[in-house]
């Protein structure tokens, strides 16, 4: 049996003196769509951040496709295949369009290009036009198309969608999520953390949700949208 | 001032200004990309002054001793910044500033040590110990050499900058270093160039300029404070900034020397407040 791609066990970690996240657990199989929820404060970047290594565990162990991350350097844990869109996009204000996909292009870990620059500006036209023009020079729905599409072109085995949409006019929204379910039928395993809890069940096979640095559910999405009582409790604002 | 006087003014300042630059460039991206505020930026210029002085004793030749001399420099530059510098990444500025003044302290030191206290020299090389007429004046032709060499290192810096992988993951390290990183970018790498290249440009500043000038204790810490100066005009992190601004203090304390001398240790001081009341972050720095 194949090893899930990702699998978090006993996770704590801490800011400082402020102890965040309590011993998290979960794992991702190939090409599942997970939706990582819980309310403001509730730990959801913080996992992110621990799994890339940003914020490193204080306890705990996270596997790569049974590969021990837990200590490695942010750079290497990328290398084993994880892409990263994150919160606030953070692209790169003076690389041009072409340079912020070009830079950190490399191919899958299987050595093949699924995702090329061609590809890439295929799926995402609004991107074509703009290559030479400078990070900074984009709107904030072409720079969120940007930091996916850069996230792509490492051909990661799992991308992490970080608040994606956050900030965007409705339409751009939309088009946001197109995207998403774009990626997410290419087969790429995806973990997708937002505010838009209704979209999130729609596009998610599996549902995670936190609550004070705590795993309250963790099971499919159709079961989570079937049980009110946890959405209603832990995700309701 | 005739115009030969203002031509040979021009000249000096701009010369005078490309060896800021050399010095400021590497001032600039070790605080812009690495958030380090390095004190001792200036005393690796000093390094490469001796280095030139001491390898041009044992070759008798400026060309050979800065050809042994630039290696040195990157692994100078290399060894502090992997067994010193990299263990402050994460800790306050004033941790940076307190280690970096230690370097100053011991440098100094160890230069005592090793060469003395002397004013030394370094002697122009033969061909180009010449001189060419201006007007009813003339002009050393190893100023102009000097100008040349700094533009063409200039002009290679931005291509390196503006055209290159290594390049990129600079500029991008300069602003989202923790996404860089999540990115699979080694930055701890980027950063050992980076302050191996920027030891080795200042290094290489003071091992050109030794025959323009004595070679003498402390000479780093004046370059020092005048390249920051460069970086604060020129807005800090920015390369761009930096020549710009090393373009500007070279001209203005050349031409303070000559037409305001009584003020002249001012002008600079002056043009960088000027420059300040009206952009606040430099010519090409980023608001905060």
């Amino acid at each position: 049996m194949c090893s899930p791609i990702l699998e978090v066990s006993g996770l704590h970690t801490h800011y400082g003196a402020s102890h965040i996240l309590h011993g998290i657990n979960f794992s991702i199989k190939a090409g599942e769509c997970i939706s990582l929820m819980g309310r403001n404060g509730m730990g959801k970047t913080t996992t992110i951040r621990s799994i890339f290594g940003l914020t490193p565990a204080t306890r705990g162990r996270i596997r790569v496709l049974g590969n021990d991350v837990t200590t490695l350097s942010p750079h290497s844990i990328a290398r084993m295949g994880l892409g990263l869109v994150p919160e606030g996009r953070q692209i790169f204000p003076d690389l041009s369009v072409k340079e912020n996909l070009t830079m950190t292009a490399r191919p899958g870990l299987d050595g093949s290009w699924a995702w090329t620059l061609e590809r890439v500006l295929q799926t995402f036209p609004p991107l074509a036009a703009r290559l030479s023009n400078m990070g900074n020079q984009l709107s904030g729905g072409e720079q969120q198309i940007l930091s996916i599409a850069r996230a792509l072109m490492t051909n990661p085995q799992l991308l992490v969608l970080d608040e994606a949409t956050e900030g965007l006019a409705p339409l751009v929204r939309k088009k946001i999520w197109s995207v998403i379910q774009q990626v997410k039928e290419t087969g790429i395993t995806t973990i997708i953390v937002d505010k838009d809890v209704d979209t999130q069940l729609k596009v998610s096979d599996k549902s995670i949700v936190l609550v004070k640095g705590r795993v309250a559910f963790s099971g499919d999405t159709s079961e989570l949208v079937a049980n009110p009582d946890v959405h209603i409790q832990h995700l309701s604002v | 001032m005739d115009f030969a006087t203002f031509l040979i003014q021009i000249l000096n300042g701009v010369q005078y200004g490309f060896t800021l630059f050399l010095v400021a460039s590497g001032l600039t991206l070790i605080f812009g990309i690495m958030g380090i505020i390095n004190l001792a930026h200036g005393a690796f210029y000093m390094v490469g002054a001796y280095l030139s002085f001491w390898l041009f004793g044992i070759t008798e030749s400026l060309w050979i001793a800065i050809l042994i001399g630039l290696p040195i420099m990157i692994v100078f530059g290399y060894a502090i910044e992997r067994l010193a510098i990299s263990l402050l990444y994460k800790r306050d500025h004033l941790y940076q500033v307190l280690l970096s003044y230690g370097l100053i302290l011991v440098l100094n030191e160890m230069q005592k040590i090793l060469w003395g206290s002397d004013f030394n020299s370094v002697p122009v090389p033969d061909a180009l110990s010449i001189s060419i007429p201006m007007g009813n004046q003339e002009y050393p032709v190893y100023r102009l050499f000097v100008s040349l060499v700094c533009m063409v290192i200039a002009s290679s810096m931005y291509i390196i900058i503006s055209k290159t992988r290594l390049g990129m993951m600079i500029r991008a390290g300069a602003t989202h270093r923790e996404m860089t990183q999540a990115l699979g970018i080694n930055i701890s790498r980027i950063f050992a160039i980076v302050f191996s290249l920027g030891a080795a440009l200042a290094g290489f500043s003071g091992m050109i300029d030794a025959p323009l000038s004595s070679v003498y204790p402390g000479m780093g810490d004046y370059i020092l404070i005048i390249s920051f100066v460069v970086i604060v005009i020129g807005g800090i992190g920015s390369v761009k900034g930096a020549f710009v601004g090393a373009m500007l203090v070279g001209l203005a304390d050349t031409f303070g020397k000559i037409l305001l001398p009584e003020f002249s240790s001012m002008v600079i001081y002056a043009l960088m407040a000027l420059i300040l009341l009206w952009r606040p972050q430099g010519l090409f720095g980023r608001p905060t």
